[in-house]
This record gives structure tokens, sequence and C-alpha cells, in this order.
């Protein structure tokens, strides 16, 4: 195998590598603020990446031509709107079982998910269809050799990488950071200090459903192609990464999400079927799990739920 | 069983129960006009909203605790005599056939996630290994058939120990999302594997135990003539009934404490000496053995298994047809199942809406009423023990 063509499978493995880390980090937030595994995470990512094909198309058909400012309106739109969604799951749905059993909030995020991906199918004009999704930015490429790389490709990557970023200062360097790790060492103690649980529930699960949004528009414009199945398997992957991780812990999700791309970039060299490098993943993920329960980083004086 | 001793509860609001809903199913298996289904459904949710009212639930109840043997048998050949009044009718046959092999395979998730408390989000995988084992031997091998529904189980129950075996001394719900996993890859796998078929699937042959071929039709004398899916019905019936009375058994013995006793407290259960592990992996493995035999019936029923039967969205079912029948209650497994699969194949708006709608119905099930429409009761070790 010569160089440029390991350079180019290096590239793709960074690249799903942010996406499935944007997710991750989504789950390990709501796990860290109210110790729940929220599954519709991925459907919300897949209503994020039609959002933004919407908003393109609406923008477009009002006249607007300009790609750069189309795909960043498209962005905007979506996270803010699934900033919204996730809240609301979150008061609506998540909130009101925190007296049941924990399996009960697995299985109605579980079911919202399923909403979420019905909808889009039922309700979508020809929902059931994979849909195109359009070039945005500039697809001129460098080249290497056998290497190329498309500006395009550069620049999700560099935004996928930032957003991480800023989550990531948001949450080591703010107020509302603070507040937020306060919710998630001990939610009762939190609120006699005088911190508003709700609202620092609310927003936390806002801040990570706009990453899935991003993430979901990401996608589109990495892969061209957004369908309504999109996230399920991304939030499943999304999840274990943040397990094999080490849920609640923001570093862990990241390496937990670059771990599985390596995964997959490996799998899909050696077999020459693409749904078997899927199925190599989650072994490995699998025995991982066993070796470390609780996580590659550990979370301090980890109780698992 | 039929003495009377004084103040002992009679049989007979048992057997108006069962009467009832016999009627009720022949009505709305009869009824073909769309607006005559709704209304007929229409009618059900008010009449059970009415009857909760009074004091018949409790009668019926008090009934079924006391005779549960005279019940059981009653309703046996009740739904024997149901099968015989649609001798003819190929599509209430297989609808008959269909909710009471699901049943099976809910009892199965019953005692994974009602007793043990292991959710399994792969149900309809495990149906789909039992189905396609079914296949496989029946095209390529000679071996008895009713050997091979019984392989099928097993094949699920072993693939199924195989996957949670190592995540079972972790603590929390990674079991569950690997069954999630499962789920979703079990599909891509069988649609890229050319030796299953492919997204074609294959052709399952039909049924033969002893020489009788369960696919063609019976002829009685001159002008009778029964339908083929007759047999099938009957077949699941007794897979069902001894399903049943299995995990009923199951729930009052000591294997059935053990296994609540691990799903409420996993701490406690190991103080007291319970092999958590072990007893999560046996109801795990037991549940996916009632999946897959439940599979290999209804795969060579339906003549063919193909992967886009066995999807995620198809499990989900499975998972929302115990929570609506209540989690842990084997009886509240009949009427889900009759609802989630009779209403949408005999209401034809609802039948794309299908996943939508049960999701819905889930989530307002977890929001108002998280122990199902017929709750778990408390165990009873024997008859009417609760009266004392």
């Amino acid at each position: 195998m010569d160089l440029g063509l390991l350079g180019q499978y290096a590239f793709n493995g960074l690249m799903l590598g942010v996406v499935y880390a944007m997710v991750a980090v989504g789950f390990t937030l709501f796990f860290g603020v109210l110790d729940v595994i929220k599954f519709s995470h991925g459907d919300v990512l897949t209503v994020g990446a039609f959002t933004g094909l919407v908003t393109y198309l609406g923008l477009s058909a009002a006249g607007v031509t300009l790609h750069p400012a189309l795909a960043a309106a498209a962005m905007i739109v979506a996270m803010l709107l699934m900033a919204l969604l996730g809240a609301g799951i979150a008061r609506f749905l998540v909130l009101p079982l925190r007296a049941a059993p924990p399996i009960n909030v697995l299985l109605i995020t579980l079911m919202t998910g399923t909403v979420l991906r019905e909808s889009i199918r039922l309700f979508y004009p020809s929902g059931a269809n994979p849909k195109p999704f359009p070039h945005l930015l500039p697809t001129d490429s460098l080249s290497l050799g056998s290497f190329t790389l498309r500006y395009d490709n550069a620049i999700l990557l560099i935004l996928g990488l930032a957003s991480i970023v800023v989550i990531h200062l948001i949450v080591t360097r703010t107020r509302l950071g603070l507040a937020i790790r306060a919710v998630a060492q001990d939610g009762e103690t939190a609120q006699i200090m005088g911190i508003n649980f709700q609202a620092v529930v609310l927003i936390t699960f806002a801040l990570g459903s706009a990453l899935a949004a991003l993430a979901g528009v990401t996608a589109g414009l990495y892969y061209n192609e957004i369908n309504f199945g999109m996230g399920l398997l991304l939030g499943v992957i999304g999840f274990s990464a943040a397990v094999v991780g080490g849920l609640g812990n923001l570093y862990g999700a990241i390496i937990g999400g670059f771990l599985f791309a390596g995964l997959q970039t490996l799998g899909a060299a050696w077999f020459s079927v693409p749904a078997y490098k899927d199925v190599f993943s989650f072994a490995v993920v699998i025995v991982l799990m066993t070796w470390k329960p609780s996580g590659l980083i550990a979370e301090r004086s980890a109780e698992r739920v | 069983m039929t003495t009377q001793s004084p103040g002992r509860p009679a049989v007979w609001p048992g057997l108006v129960a069962v009467v009832a809903v016999a009627g009720f199913c022949y009505l709305f298996l009869r009824v073909e006009h769309q607006w005559a289904v709704a209304a007929l459904a229409v009618c059900a949710v008010v009449a059970v909203l009415a009857v909760r009212r009074t004091a018949w639930p409790a009668l019926a109840g008090a009934a079924w605790s006391e005779h549960p043997t005279v019940l059981g048998w009653i309703s046996l050949i009740s739904a024997l005599l149901f099968i015989a009044l649609f001798y003819e009718n190929h599509f209430a046959l297989l609808m008959l056939a269909t909710v009471m092999l699901y049943s099976v395979a809910c009892l199965g998730l019953t005692i994974q996630f009602g007793y043990a408390g292991v959710v399994n989000f792969a149900g309809a995988a495990f149906f789909g290994i039992g189905g396609y084992t079914a296949a496989m031997l029946t095209l390529h091998t000679g071996l008895p058939h009713l050997l091979v529904i019984v392989i099928g189980g097993l094949m699920a129950g072993l693939i199924g120990s195989v996957l949670v075996l190592p995540l079972l001394r972790t603590r929390g719900h990674y079991a569950a999302v690997i069954t999630v996993a499962f789920a979703i890859l079990f599909k891509s796998f069988l649609e890229v594997n050319e030796l299953l078929g492919g997204p074609q699937g294959l052709k399952v042959p039909g049924l033969r135990i002893l020489g009788w071929s369960f696919n063609s039709n019976v002829e009685l004398g001159r002008d009778l003539e029964v339908s083929f899916y007759a047999s099938y019905a009957v077949l699941s019936l007794a897979l069902l009934a001894v399903t049943l009375l299995m995990v009923k058994r199951l729930e009052r013995s000591w294997v059935g404490l053990s296994l609540d006793v691990v799903r409420l407290d996993e701490t406690a259960a190991a103080v007291f000496g319970f092999n958590v592990a072990w007893w999560k992996l046996f109801a795990f493995t037991l549940g996916n053995v009632c999946a897959g035999i439940a599979g290999a019936v209804y795969a060579m029923m339906i003549g063919f298994v193909a992967p886009a039967s066995f999807t995620f969205a198809e499990s989900l079912i499975l998972v929302s047809i115990i929570i609506l029948g209540g989690v842990g209650n084997p009886i509240g497994v009949l009427p889900a199942a009759a609802l989630v699969i009779l209403l949408p194949e005999k209401l034809q708006v609802i039948q794309e809406y299908r996943f939508l709608l049960f999701s819905v119905f889930v989530i307002l099930v977890l929001l108002f009423r998280p122990q199902g429409l017929l709750p778990r009761r408390l165990r009873e070790y024997y008859a009417g023990w609760r009266r004392a």
C-alpha cells in the first residue's frame, strides 16, 4: 500500500472520528448531568441534517446563491432548532421520569428517536429515499502524489475539532461550565448552592443537541447524502465511543470517537464487504468494555448506573 | 376444583370474561369494512373503560386466581373452537397464528426484561435467527422438522449468550445497548451474506411432522376443506400454551424469585449469594430460545425469510408489546400483541404509520402509566393464595 492511499485512509478516519466524537460528547454531557442515556440523540442528529437541508432549499429558493453563507445558515439554523428540540426532550420526556427506573429513560428516548425517525420517513416529501445534500463548500483539492485533500473536507474537519474545543472551553472555563460540572458531581448539593438545576440540565441538553445538529450537517456536507436512518447507527456508535472512553468524561468521548473511527477504517481496509467493518468495530468495543467496564478514562468515584 | 366452599369466588365471572374476549375477537376478525373495524376498536376502548368502573374486573380476577386450571382449560378449548370457526379463512388463521407466535417471542422478552431486568432490543433479530436456522436446516439437511424448530431456538439462545456474556460483569445497561447494535447490524449482515440469500432472503419449505405436511389444505369429507393455516394455528396455540404455562410456573418458583431479586437490587442479590451474572445470562438465553422457536415456526408458516422482516424497528415493536401489556405480566402480553399486530393489519390506514403510532403509545404509557395497561400482580404461590 503506498503512502498516498494510507494518507487517504487516515484522513477519512479522522473525518469519521470527528463526527463520532461530536456525537459522543453529547452522550457524555447528558450522562454527566443527569446520569441518563438519551438514545434519541442520533435521531436528533438526523433531524438536524434535514433542518440544514430545508434551510438551504428555502434560502436558495429565496435567491441566496453565496455558497459559504448558505452552509453557515444551514449549520446555524439546524443548531438553534436542535438545541430547542433537545431541551424540549429533556424538559417533557426525560425530567418527568427522574423518579422512575433508569431503564425507563432509555426506553422513552429510544421511542422518541423512533418517532423522529419515522416522522421524517413519513412526512418529509418521499422521505424514505436518501436525499442529495448539496456541495456548499469549495471542492477544489490539493494533490500530494496520490493523496488528495479536498478543501471542503479540511474545513469540515477543522470546524468539527473547533466545535469540540469550544464545548470543552465552555465546560471548563465558564460559570455555566462550573454549574454543569457542579450538577454533574452532585445535583442536590448544587441546588443548595443556588444553582438552578433544571436550567442547567436544559442548557446542557441544548448544547449537546446543537453539537449533534452540527455533526449531522457535517455528515451531510461530507457524504453529500442524508437519509432518515443515518442517525440510528451514528447514535449507537457515538454511545459506544462515549462508553469506551468513559461515560461522563469529555476527553474519554473524544478518544472513544477517534478510536471507533480508527477501528472502522482498519476494518474497511481488511474486509471487502463494508458491513463487516462495523461488526469488527463493535466486537472490539465489546472486548474493551469487558476489559475496562468504566471506560478508558474512568469517572472519579464512579458508581456505574 | 368444582366443589364450592362458602365464600370461595365462583368460576363464572372468569368464564364470562373468556367468552366476552373471544366474542370480541371473533367480530374483529370477521368485519372487513374499514369503518366497521375502526368503530369496533373504539367500542372496545369504551367498553374497557366502562367495565373498569364496575366490580367485574375484580370478580373475574378472583375467579382466575381461584380456578386457574379450570379456566385455563376452558380458554384452551375456546381457542381451539375459535380456530375451528375460521377453518376456511386463510387470512384470519394467519393473523391468529402470527399473534400467538409473537406472543411466544414476547413471553421470552418478559422473562428477560420483566423478571431479570435485562432489556433486549434485538428481539426481532433472535426471532430471525430462529427463522434463518429453520430455513437453512430444512433446505440443506434432512433433519426432522420438530428437531429443526428446537435447534432454531437453541441457536438464538447460543448466539445471544455469546453476545452478552462478556458484558454481564459490567453494571448498567451496556448489555441493552449492545443488543441495539446487534439488532442494527443483524439486518446489514443478512443483506450482504450470499449464503443466506442476501436481500431477497430464502424460501422455507413447509413444516412436515411425522409425514403430515402442514402446507396442504386438509380435506374432511366432500365439501369441507380446512385451510392449511389451521394446522399452524393449532401448533402455535400449543406452543403458546406451553410457553405461557412455563413462564407462569417459572414466575412463582424459586427461579422467578431469584430473577426478581436480581432485577430489584443487584447489590443485595450479590450479598445474599445470588450469582447475578449467571441469572441474567439464564434469563437472556431462555428468552431468546423462546423467540427463536417462535421465529422458526413463523418462517415455516409464511414460507420465506428476508432481512426486511427482522429490522430494528420490528424489535422495538416487540418491546412495545411488553411495555403496553405491562412489564412482567405474561397475560398482558396477549392483548397487547393482538392490538399491536392485528390493528394495523385490519385497519389499513395505519399500517404505514404503525411504528410511529406505537412509539407514541409507549411514550404515553411510560409517562402516565409506567406499569402498563395490565400491571403485573403479586405472585400467587397456589390457587386462591391471596384470599386468606
